[in-house]
Protein backbone atom coordinates (compact mmCIF):
# COMPACT_ATOMS: atom_id res chain seq x y z
CA UNK A 1 0.00 0.00 0.00
CA UNK A 2 1.25 3.53 -0.46
CA UNK A 3 0.61 6.68 1.12
CA UNK A 4 1.06 10.75 0.71
CA UNK A 5 3.00 11.19 3.62
CA UNK A 6 4.49 15.34 2.93
CA UNK A 7 3.72 17.88 0.82
CA UNK A 8 4.80 21.10 -0.14
CA UNK A 9 5.21 23.97 -2.50
CA UNK A 10 7.12 26.56 -3.67
CA UNK A 11 6.05 29.78 -6.12
CA UNK A 12 8.72 32.37 -7.71
CA UNK A 13 8.81 35.58 -6.09
CA UNK A 14 7.53 37.49 -8.77
CA UNK A 15 3.91 38.07 -9.10
CA UNK A 16 1.64 39.51 -11.50
CA UNK A 17 -1.59 41.18 -10.22
CA UNK A 18 -3.98 41.73 -12.52
CA UNK A 19 -3.80 45.51 -11.79
CA UNK A 20 -0.58 44.72 -13.81
CA UNK A 21 -2.20 43.09 -16.54
CA UNK A 22 -4.71 46.26 -17.04
CA UNK A 23 -1.77 48.05 -17.03
CA UNK A 24 -0.79 45.97 -19.89
CA UNK A 25 -4.38 45.54 -21.66
CA UNK A 26 -6.05 48.95 -20.69
CA UNK A 27 -8.80 47.87 -22.96
CA UNK A 28 -9.76 44.85 -21.45
CA UNK A 29 -12.02 44.22 -18.80
CA UNK A 30 -9.63 42.35 -16.86
CA UNK A 31 -11.63 42.35 -13.47
CA UNK A 32 -14.83 41.27 -14.83
CA UNK A 33 -12.77 38.23 -16.38
CA UNK A 34 -11.07 37.66 -13.45
CA UNK A 35 -14.58 37.44 -11.16
CA UNK A 36 -15.06 34.63 -13.60
CA UNK A 37 -11.86 32.70 -13.93
CA UNK A 38 -10.74 33.59 -9.53
CA UNK A 39 -7.59 34.62 -10.68
CA UNK A 40 -6.61 38.33 -8.94
CA UNK A 41 -2.52 36.99 -9.42
CA UNK A 42 -0.34 34.62 -10.12
CA UNK A 43 3.68 33.84 -9.80
CA UNK A 44 6.10 33.81 -12.90
CA UNK A 45 9.32 32.44 -12.97
CA UNK A 46 12.42 34.86 -12.90
CA UNK A 47 13.45 34.62 -16.34
CA UNK A 48 16.68 32.84 -15.32
CA UNK A 49 14.86 30.47 -13.19
CA UNK A 50 13.84 26.86 -14.74
CA UNK A 51 11.24 24.16 -13.88
CA UNK A 52 14.14 22.20 -12.60
CA UNK A 53 15.29 25.41 -9.85
CA UNK A 54 11.18 25.33 -9.10
CA UNK A 55 11.45 21.83 -8.41
CA UNK A 56 14.60 21.66 -6.44
CA UNK A 57 13.53 24.85 -3.81
CA UNK A 58 9.77 22.49 -4.12
CA UNK A 59 12.06 19.82 -2.47
CA UNK A 60 13.96 21.39 -0.43
CA UNK A 61 11.12 22.77 1.38
CA UNK A 62 9.41 19.38 1.85
CA UNK A 63 12.74 18.27 3.21
CA UNK A 64 12.83 21.28 6.29
CA UNK A 65 9.17 21.48 6.88
CA UNK A 66 8.76 17.57 7.15
CA UNK A 67 12.18 16.91 8.53
CA UNK A 68 12.72 14.29 5.88
CA UNK A 69 16.06 13.23 4.82
CA UNK A 70 17.17 12.96 1.41
CA UNK A 71 19.19 10.32 1.78
CA UNK A 72 16.27 8.66 2.41
CA UNK A 73 14.85 9.00 -0.47
CA UNK A 74 14.95 6.51 -3.30
CA UNK A 75 13.04 7.53 -6.60
CA UNK A 76 12.68 11.34 -8.06
CA UNK A 77 9.83 11.31 -10.39
CA UNK A 78 9.65 14.99 -11.80
CA UNK A 79 6.37 15.77 -13.94
CA UNK A 80 6.88 19.09 -16.06
CA UNK A 81 6.71 19.96 -19.80
CA UNK A 82 9.26 22.69 -19.53
CA UNK A 83 12.35 20.86 -18.61
CA UNK A 84 15.29 22.51 -18.19
CA UNK A 85 17.09 20.47 -21.25
CA UNK A 86 15.74 18.12 -23.95
CA UNK A 87 18.02 15.24 -22.48
CA UNK A 88 19.22 14.25 -19.87
CA UNK A 89 15.94 14.22 -17.38
CA UNK A 90 16.08 16.86 -15.48
CA UNK A 91 15.11 14.88 -12.81
CA UNK A 92 18.57 13.18 -12.93
CA UNK A 93 20.02 16.74 -12.16
CA UNK A 94 17.82 16.59 -9.57
CA UNK A 95 19.08 14.03 -7.88
CA UNK A 96 22.66 15.48 -7.99
CA UNK A 97 21.45 18.66 -6.53
CA UNK A 98 19.67 17.73 -3.94
CA UNK A 99 22.28 15.07 -2.42
CA UNK A 100 19.80 11.96 -3.02
CA UNK A 101 21.52 8.99 -3.18
CA UNK A 102 22.91 7.39 -6.94
CA UNK A 103 21.39 4.09 -5.77
CA UNK A 104 18.08 6.07 -6.88
CA UNK A 105 16.02 5.90 -9.89
CA UNK A 106 14.89 9.45 -11.84
CA UNK A 107 13.05 10.32 -14.74
CA UNK A 108 11.11 13.05 -16.17
CA UNK A 109 7.61 12.38 -17.37
CA UNK A 110 5.84 14.76 -19.58
CA UNK A 111 1.80 15.77 -18.58
CA UNK A 112 0.03 18.70 -17.88
CA UNK A 113 -2.85 19.25 -15.43
CA UNK A 114 -3.11 15.36 -14.88
CA UNK A 115 0.36 14.75 -13.91
CA UNK A 116 -0.14 14.97 -10.18
CA UNK A 117 -2.36 12.00 -10.45
CA UNK A 118 -0.48 9.80 -12.85
CA UNK A 119 2.71 10.22 -10.81
CA UNK A 120 1.24 9.23 -7.62
CA UNK A 121 0.08 6.26 -9.76
CA UNK A 122 3.76 5.47 -10.85
CA UNK A 123 4.88 5.72 -7.43
CA UNK A 124 1.80 3.42 -6.03
CA UNK A 125 3.03 1.31 -8.13
CA UNK A 126 6.53 1.39 -7.43
CA UNK A 127 6.21 1.07 -3.65
CA UNK A 128 3.71 -1.81 -4.05
CA UNK A 129 5.70 -3.87 -6.47
CA UNK A 130 9.12 -3.34 -3.92
CA UNK A 131 11.09 -1.09 -6.18
CA UNK A 132 11.09 1.72 -4.47
CA UNK A 133 10.07 3.07 -0.71
CA UNK A 134 10.45 6.53 -0.52
CA UNK A 135 9.31 8.28 -3.74
CA UNK A 136 10.02 12.25 -4.22
CA UNK A 137 7.79 13.17 -6.72
CA UNK A 138 8.08 16.95 -8.52
CA UNK A 139 5.53 18.58 -10.44
CA UNK A 140 6.95 21.44 -11.66
CA UNK A 141 5.97 23.97 -14.94
CA UNK A 142 6.73 27.60 -15.96
CA UNK A 143 4.21 27.76 -18.94
CA UNK A 144 4.67 31.70 -18.52
CA UNK A 145 7.90 30.99 -20.90
CA UNK A 146 5.34 29.41 -23.46
CA UNK A 147 2.89 32.28 -23.48
CA UNK A 148 2.78 35.16 -26.66
CA UNK A 149 3.30 38.37 -24.35
CA UNK A 150 -0.14 39.24 -26.34
CA UNK A 151 -1.98 36.30 -25.07
CA UNK A 152 -4.44 37.78 -22.07
CA UNK A 153 -6.64 35.15 -21.98
CA UNK A 154 -3.84 32.46 -21.05
CA UNK A 155 -1.45 34.66 -18.98
CA UNK A 156 -4.21 36.11 -16.73
CA UNK A 157 -5.15 31.90 -16.18
CA UNK A 158 -1.55 30.38 -15.58
CA UNK A 159 0.52 30.63 -12.77
CA UNK A 160 3.81 28.71 -12.49
CA UNK A 161 4.59 27.09 -9.76
CA UNK A 162 5.91 23.68 -8.53
CA UNK A 163 4.79 21.03 -5.99
CA UNK A 164 7.05 18.41 -3.64
CA UNK A 165 5.06 15.24 -2.72
CA UNK A 166 6.55 12.10 -0.92
CA UNK A 167 4.70 8.87 -1.24
CA UNK A 168 5.93 5.90 0.87
CA UNK A 169 4.59 3.22 2.76
CA UNK A 170 3.14 4.86 5.03
CA UNK A 171 1.78 8.20 5.65
CA UNK A 172 -1.32 10.61 6.12
CA UNK A 173 -3.27 9.07 3.55
CA UNK A 174 -3.52 6.27 1.93
CA UNK A 175 -3.91 6.42 -2.14
CA UNK A 176 -6.56 4.01 -3.55
CA UNK A 177 -7.39 3.12 -6.73
CA UNK A 178 -6.99 4.78 -9.96
CA UNK A 179 -8.49 5.54 -12.94
CA UNK A 180 -6.65 7.06 -15.77
CA UNK A 181 -7.31 7.86 -19.57
CA UNK A 182 -6.38 9.40 -22.86
CA UNK A 183 -7.70 10.97 -26.05
CA UNK A 184 -4.78 11.91 -28.32
CA UNK A 185 -7.46 13.04 -31.08
CA UNK A 186 -7.68 16.03 -28.78
CA UNK A 187 -3.80 16.59 -28.89
CA UNK A 188 -4.25 20.27 -30.97
CA UNK A 189 -6.51 21.97 -28.28
CA UNK A 190 -3.97 22.18 -25.95
CA UNK A 191 -0.48 22.06 -27.69
CA UNK A 192 3.11 24.26 -28.40
CA UNK A 193 3.83 23.32 -31.51
CA UNK A 194 7.21 24.52 -32.62
CA UNK A 195 11.10 23.49 -30.86
CA UNK A 196 10.84 20.28 -30.60
CA UNK A 197 11.58 17.49 -33.35
CA UNK A 198 8.29 18.01 -35.31
CA UNK A 199 8.58 21.34 -36.28
CA UNK A 200 11.82 22.53 -34.64
CA UNK A 201 12.13 25.78 -36.23
CA UNK A 202 9.62 28.32 -35.44
CA UNK A 203 7.24 29.05 -37.91
CA UNK A 204 5.78 32.74 -36.92
CA UNK A 205 2.16 31.66 -38.19
CA UNK A 206 -0.72 32.28 -36.78
CA UNK A 207 -4.58 31.96 -37.45
CA UNK A 208 -7.43 33.11 -35.80
CA UNK A 209 -9.33 29.66 -33.98
CA UNK A 210 -13.19 29.12 -33.53
CA UNK A 211 -13.68 31.74 -30.73
CA UNK A 212 -11.42 34.78 -32.22
CA UNK A 213 -8.29 34.10 -30.32
CA UNK A 214 -5.05 33.72 -32.11
CA UNK A 215 -3.21 30.58 -32.53
CA UNK A 216 0.28 31.22 -32.93
CA UNK A 217 2.14 27.87 -33.78
CA UNK A 218 5.63 29.21 -31.39
CA UNK A 219 3.78 29.64 -28.46
CA UNK A 220 1.21 27.95 -26.11
CA UNK A 221 -2.52 27.31 -27.66
CA UNK A 222 -5.11 26.48 -25.93
CA UNK A 223 -8.67 26.00 -27.50
CA UNK A 224 -10.36 27.13 -24.09
CA UNK A 225 -14.32 25.82 -25.57
CA UNK A 226 -12.78 22.66 -26.83
CA UNK A 227 -10.91 22.06 -23.40
CA UNK A 228 -14.55 23.08 -21.61
CA UNK A 229 -16.24 20.74 -23.49
CA UNK A 230 -13.24 17.91 -23.28
CA UNK A 231 -13.77 18.59 -19.35
CA UNK A 232 -17.21 18.89 -18.67
CA UNK A 233 -17.78 15.62 -20.87
CA UNK A 234 -15.15 13.60 -19.52
CA UNK A 235 -14.41 14.41 -15.96
CA UNK A 236 -18.59 13.19 -14.99
CA UNK A 237 -17.65 9.83 -16.35
CA UNK A 238 -14.37 9.81 -14.19
CA UNK A 239 -15.74 10.60 -11.33
CA UNK A 240 -18.39 7.83 -11.72
CA UNK A 241 -15.51 5.20 -12.86
CA UNK A 242 -13.97 6.01 -9.54
CA UNK A 243 -16.40 5.69 -7.57
CA UNK A 244 -17.19 2.40 -9.02
CA UNK A 245 -14.02 1.34 -8.74
CA UNK A 246 -13.39 2.19 -5.45
CA UNK A 247 -16.56 0.49 -4.23
CA UNK A 248 -18.13 3.63 -2.85
CA UNK A 249 -21.03 6.11 -3.60
CA UNK A 250 -20.77 10.35 -3.47
CA UNK A 251 -22.27 10.03 -0.17
CA UNK A 252 -18.97 8.13 0.84
CA UNK A 253 -16.90 11.33 -0.63
CA UNK A 254 -16.20 13.90 2.05
CA UNK A 255 -14.39 16.89 -0.13
CA UNK A 256 -12.92 17.03 -3.72
CA UNK A 257 -9.94 18.58 -4.94
CA UNK A 258 -9.61 18.77 -8.37
CA UNK A 259 -7.43 20.35 -10.97
CA UNK A 260 -7.85 23.92 -10.39
CA UNK A 261 -8.26 25.06 -14.42
CA UNK A 262 -10.11 27.98 -13.52
CA UNK A 263 -13.06 28.72 -11.44
CA UNK A 264 -15.60 29.33 -14.12
CA UNK A 265 -14.98 25.89 -15.63
CA UNK A 266 -15.11 24.24 -12.00
CA UNK A 267 -18.41 25.99 -11.22
CA UNK A 268 -19.97 24.92 -14.57
CA UNK A 269 -18.47 21.15 -13.48
CA UNK A 270 -19.61 21.14 -9.92
CA UNK A 271 -23.21 21.93 -11.17
CA UNK A 272 -23.37 18.98 -14.01
CA UNK A 273 -22.24 16.59 -11.59
CA UNK A 274 -23.82 17.77 -8.60
CA UNK A 275 -21.51 18.33 -5.84
CA UNK A 276 -22.36 20.60 -3.06
CA UNK A 277 -20.15 24.03 -3.05
CA UNK A 278 -18.66 23.19 0.83
CA UNK A 279 -17.27 19.76 -0.52
CA UNK A 280 -16.05 21.56 -3.79
CA UNK A 281 -12.24 23.16 -3.56
CA UNK A 282 -12.01 25.69 -5.84
CA UNK A 283 -8.96 28.30 -4.95
CA UNK A 284 -6.80 29.81 -7.21
CA UNK A 285 -7.03 33.64 -6.53
CA UNK A 286 -3.25 33.80 -5.82
CA UNK A 287 -1.81 30.96 -7.53
CA UNK A 288 -3.59 30.83 -10.87
CA UNK A 289 -3.53 27.61 -12.41
CA UNK A 290 -0.24 25.97 -12.16
CA UNK A 291 -0.96 22.98 -14.14
CA UNK A 292 0.25 19.89 -12.73
CA UNK A 293 1.07 21.10 -9.55
CA UNK A 294 -2.76 22.97 -8.68
CA UNK A 295 -4.14 19.61 -7.07
CA UNK A 296 -1.11 19.23 -4.02
CA UNK A 297 -1.48 22.78 -3.85
CA UNK A 298 -5.16 22.47 -3.24
CA UNK A 299 -4.45 19.44 -0.80
CA UNK A 300 -2.22 21.15 1.35
CA UNK A 301 -4.54 24.73 1.77
CA UNK A 302 -7.46 22.12 2.38
CA UNK A 303 -5.62 20.55 5.04
CA UNK A 304 -4.07 23.71 6.35
CA UNK A 305 -7.70 25.45 6.59
CA UNK A 306 -9.35 22.35 7.91
CA UNK A 307 -11.49 21.57 4.90
CA UNK A 308 -9.85 18.30 4.47
CA UNK A 309 -9.78 16.36 8.22
CA UNK A 310 -8.67 13.15 9.37
CA UNK A 311 -10.59 10.10 8.55
CA UNK A 312 -12.25 11.58 4.82
CA UNK A 313 -11.78 10.69 1.68
CA UNK A 314 -11.23 12.80 -0.57
CA UNK A 315 -11.28 12.70 -4.47
CA UNK A 316 -9.01 13.77 -6.60
CA UNK A 317 -8.69 14.11 -10.34
CA UNK A 318 -6.61 16.09 -13.36
CA UNK A 319 -7.72 16.92 -16.61
CA UNK A 320 -6.10 18.90 -19.79
CA UNK A 321 -3.40 18.54 -22.27
CA UNK A 322 -3.27 15.39 -24.33
CA UNK A 323 -5.94 15.01 -23.51
CA UNK A 324 -5.13 13.27 -20.28
CA UNK A 325 -6.99 12.46 -16.87
CA UNK A 326 -6.86 10.62 -13.94
CA UNK A 327 -8.03 10.54 -10.88
CA UNK A 328 -8.05 8.71 -7.56
CA UNK A 329 -8.99 8.64 -4.28
CA UNK A 330 -7.32 9.67 -0.48
CA UNK A 331 -8.44 8.01 2.27
CA UNK A 332 -6.83 10.14 5.15
CA UNK A 333 -6.34 8.26 8.15
CA UNK A 334 -7.70 9.11 11.50
CA UNK B 1 -37.75 22.51 -23.74
CA UNK B 2 -39.48 26.00 -25.91
CA UNK B 3 -37.76 28.34 -27.85
CA UNK B 4 -39.08 30.78 -25.33
CA UNK B 5 -37.72 28.95 -22.29
CA UNK B 6 -34.23 28.34 -23.97
CA UNK B 7 -33.69 31.83 -24.84
CA UNK B 8 -34.64 33.23 -21.22
CA UNK B 9 -32.01 30.94 -19.69
CA UNK B 10 -29.57 32.17 -22.64
CA UNK B 11 -30.28 35.48 -21.41
CA UNK B 12 -29.60 34.79 -17.95
CA UNK B 13 -25.71 33.55 -18.79
CA UNK B 14 -25.03 37.49 -19.41
CA UNK B 15 -24.65 39.67 -16.81
CA UNK B 16 -25.04 43.28 -17.86
CA UNK B 17 -27.08 42.81 -21.00
CA UNK B 18 -30.71 43.26 -19.92
CA UNK B 19 -32.76 40.29 -20.58
CA UNK B 20 -35.44 42.30 -22.76
CA UNK B 21 -32.14 42.43 -25.13
CA UNK B 22 -32.31 39.06 -25.54
CA UNK B 23 -34.39 37.33 -27.81
CA UNK B 24 -35.09 34.66 -30.57
CA UNK B 25 -33.85 36.91 -33.43
CA UNK B 26 -30.86 38.23 -31.46
CA UNK B 27 -27.69 38.09 -33.66
CA UNK B 28 -25.54 37.39 -30.20
CA UNK B 29 -22.49 37.77 -31.21
CA UNK B 30 -22.62 41.17 -31.72
CA UNK B 31 -24.03 41.82 -28.03
CA UNK B 32 -21.23 43.84 -26.31
CA UNK B 33 -21.10 41.62 -23.44
CA UNK B 34 -20.42 38.56 -25.67
CA UNK B 35 -16.77 37.21 -25.26
CA UNK B 36 -15.40 33.48 -25.37
CA UNK B 37 -16.18 33.21 -21.68
CA UNK B 38 -19.62 33.97 -22.51
CA UNK B 39 -19.37 31.37 -25.62
CA UNK B 40 -18.48 28.59 -22.68
CA UNK B 41 -21.42 29.68 -20.32
CA UNK B 42 -23.80 29.04 -23.73
CA UNK B 43 -21.61 25.20 -24.15
CA UNK B 44 -22.46 24.48 -20.71
CA UNK B 45 -25.83 25.89 -20.18
CA UNK B 46 -26.69 23.62 -23.77
CA UNK B 47 -24.70 20.65 -22.00
CA UNK B 48 -26.94 21.05 -18.80
CA UNK B 49 -30.19 21.47 -20.56
CA UNK B 50 -29.83 18.89 -23.18
CA UNK B 51 -27.19 16.93 -22.63
CA UNK B 52 -26.10 17.37 -25.87
CA UNK B 53 -21.84 18.55 -26.48
CA UNK B 54 -21.67 21.47 -29.15
CA UNK B 55 -18.61 22.58 -30.17
CA UNK B 56 -17.49 25.96 -30.47
CA UNK B 57 -17.22 25.83 -34.35
CA UNK B 58 -20.82 24.82 -34.12
CA UNK B 59 -21.51 27.77 -32.27
CA UNK B 60 -19.37 30.05 -34.01
CA UNK B 61 -21.94 28.96 -37.03
CA UNK B 62 -24.84 30.22 -35.46
CA UNK B 63 -26.32 33.64 -35.89
CA UNK B 64 -29.09 33.91 -33.75
CA UNK B 65 -30.07 32.73 -30.50
CA UNK B 66 -32.87 30.56 -32.37
CA UNK B 67 -29.87 28.57 -33.89
CA UNK B 68 -28.28 27.84 -31.38
CA UNK B 69 -31.92 26.79 -29.64
CA UNK B 70 -32.43 24.15 -33.04
CA UNK B 71 -28.59 23.09 -32.84
CA UNK B 72 -29.04 21.94 -29.09
CA UNK B 73 -32.12 20.24 -30.05
CA UNK B 74 -30.88 18.13 -32.63
CA UNK B 75 -30.57 14.55 -31.51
Amino acid sequence: MAYIKAISYYLPEHVVTNEDLIAEFPEWSVDKVAKKIGVYSRHVAAEDETAGDMAEKAARKLFEEHDINPQDIDFIMLCTQSPDYFLPSTACLLQNRLGIPSSSGAFDYNLGCSGCVYGLAMATGLIEAGIAHNVLLITSETYNKYLHPQDKSNRSIFGDGAAACLVSNNGFAKIEKFVLGTDGSGANNLILKTGASRNPQPTGKCVVDDQEHIWRDDYLYMNGGAIFNFTLDTVPRLLNELLEKNKMTTSNVDYYVFHQANAFMLNALRKIVQIPKEKFYINMEETGNTVSSTVFIGLKDAMERCDIKPGMKVMIAGFGVGLSWGGTILSFTK
Amino acid sequence: MTLEEFVKGFAELFDETEPDEIQATTVFHDLDEWSSLTGMAVLAYVKSITGRTISPAELRECVTVEDVYKLSMIR
